[in-house]
């Protein structure tokens, strides 16, 4: 399993001087298998350059939405597979409570936010709600759980043959708790990320700023890696950054994070271009 | 592996800073949560009894009617918003581990999260005086 980072940035778009390093585009994450089975987690603005980059002879694509705010699934009318009428794009997404998964694309896959309907793009799309019990794709084995962020919101676990790839972009596990971490059966999205050889996670606040920030749905990076520790998690990659922060704020965020926390497993900051192998 | 699902959690999480008795039940009708302020009628922290099954908690607390007759656990409007998946209510006495008697009003509703999976039920109740 080769995973690829195309976006971390998150809430919004960060193109800079100050953001080249770790990237400026939203979430999207690519996952290879070795059969060739290709999987896309969100659909933020890094599913650009992801579309151009793909195999022309490539049939299938199945992309994984977590949720459908906006830094989620802005890039997906920008991906260039949807508009090939001989391929078949499955799109996974959670519906509302009152609105199917459908519905809830077409508000943005429609004039006035975006100039073509869903229902006139040339692929073949197949639509698939979550949370839906395990489901296989190719060589991976995928569960999905509703994690703690505003709105329906999903965390992906992703099983092959090398390893295990827990995708939780969006998330604040400590919402509410008095004391966090608590128990594991307890704890927003454990069964997504338990034993994880590698965990991409919301890290979008520093320690200081997250006081200021509860309930809007993201980790502080202490927070993130305590979660982490909590899962047992192999490999920690830092992801959906703050769009104020620069490269160098998050350098020094992650560092002190690491120091306060000290977790016993490797930490990466999520940065855009960054390819990891499954085990590490 | 296992995991409390995410709408539970968070009904725990506020249950914690609300100062009303709220009792949590998963599908099978365990007692999984019970707040602080319920813990108080009760005369024991959650701490301390954990989780309980059905029958456990609906016996401990030696529910029963204006008459003294006990009430069976299968009666409790908790236990009837499980089973039947609709609001249910009622009065009734309970005598906590202090062994006072505490007249009670209980609302239980059953608990249905996204894409109507059934998680269990929820009771807030409150002492009202006779």
């Amino acid at each position: 399993m080769r995973v690829t980072l195309w976006g971390t940035r998150g809430s919004l778009a960060a193109p800079g001087a100050e953001t080249a390093r770790y990237g400026g585009n939203t979430s999207c994450v690519e996952v290879r298998g070795r059969d060739g089975t290709t999987l896309i987690l969100d659909a933020g603005t890094g599913i650009r350059r992801l579309g151009v980059s793909l195999p022309h002879g490539l049939r299938r694509v199945d992309i994984l939405l977590t949720h459908l705010h906006m830094d989620h699934i802005q890039g997906l009318g920008f991906f260039a597979t949807l508009y090939n009428p001989d391929a078949e794009v499955h799109i996974w997404g959670p519906a509302s409570t009152t609105l199917k998964l459908r519905t809830r694309l077409m508000r943005y896959l429609s004039p006035p936010l975006f100039p073509v309907h869903l229902r006139d793009l040339p692929c073949r799309i197949t639509l698939h709600e979550v949370p839906c019990g395990d489901f296989a794709i190719g060589e991976f084995r995928i569960s999905s759980v509703l994690v703690c962020h505003p709105g329906p919101t999903v965390a992906y676990r992703i099983v092959g043959p090398s390893g295990v790839l827990a995708y939780v972009p969006d998330h604040e596990p400590a919402l509410g708790a008095a004391v966090f971490p608590v128990s594991s059966d307890w704890t927003s999205g454990y069964t997504a990320a338990a034993q994880a050889d590698l965990l991409i996670h919301d890290a979008q606040y520093s320690g200081a700023e997250y006081p200021n920030h509860i309930g809007w749905g993201h980790s502080s990076l202490e927070h993130a890696l305590q979660f982490g520790t909590l899962a047992g998690i192999k490999h920690f990659v830092s992801f959906h950054h703050d769009p104020a922060h620069s490269d160098d704020d998050i350098d020094r965020l992650v560092a002190e994070a690491t120091e306060a926390v000290r977790p016993r497993f490797r930490v990466s900051a999520g940065m855009e271009g960054a390819t990891f192998e499954l085990p590490g | 592996m296992s995991g409390k699902e995410i709408e539970v959690i968070l009904l725990r999480q506020l249950a914690t800073y609300l100062a009303m008795p709220i009792f949590i039940v998963d599908p099978t009708g365990a007692l999984v949560f019970y707040n602080e302020s319920a813990e108080r009628i009760l005369g024991r922290r959650f701490e301390e009894t954990g989780e309980m099954s059905a029958t456990e908690w609906g016996m401990e607390w030696r529910p029963s009617d204006d008459d003294g007759t006990p009430i069976p656990p299968e009666k409790l409007p908790l236990s009837v918003a499980l089973a039947q998946r609709q609001p249910a209510h009622g009065r009734f006495w309970i005598r906590g581990l202090d062994n006072v008697p505490r007249y009670i009003e209980a609302h239980a509703f059953p608990l249905t999260g996204q894409a109507d999976r059934f998680l269990g039920a929820v009771a807030i109740t409150w002492e009202v005086g006779r």
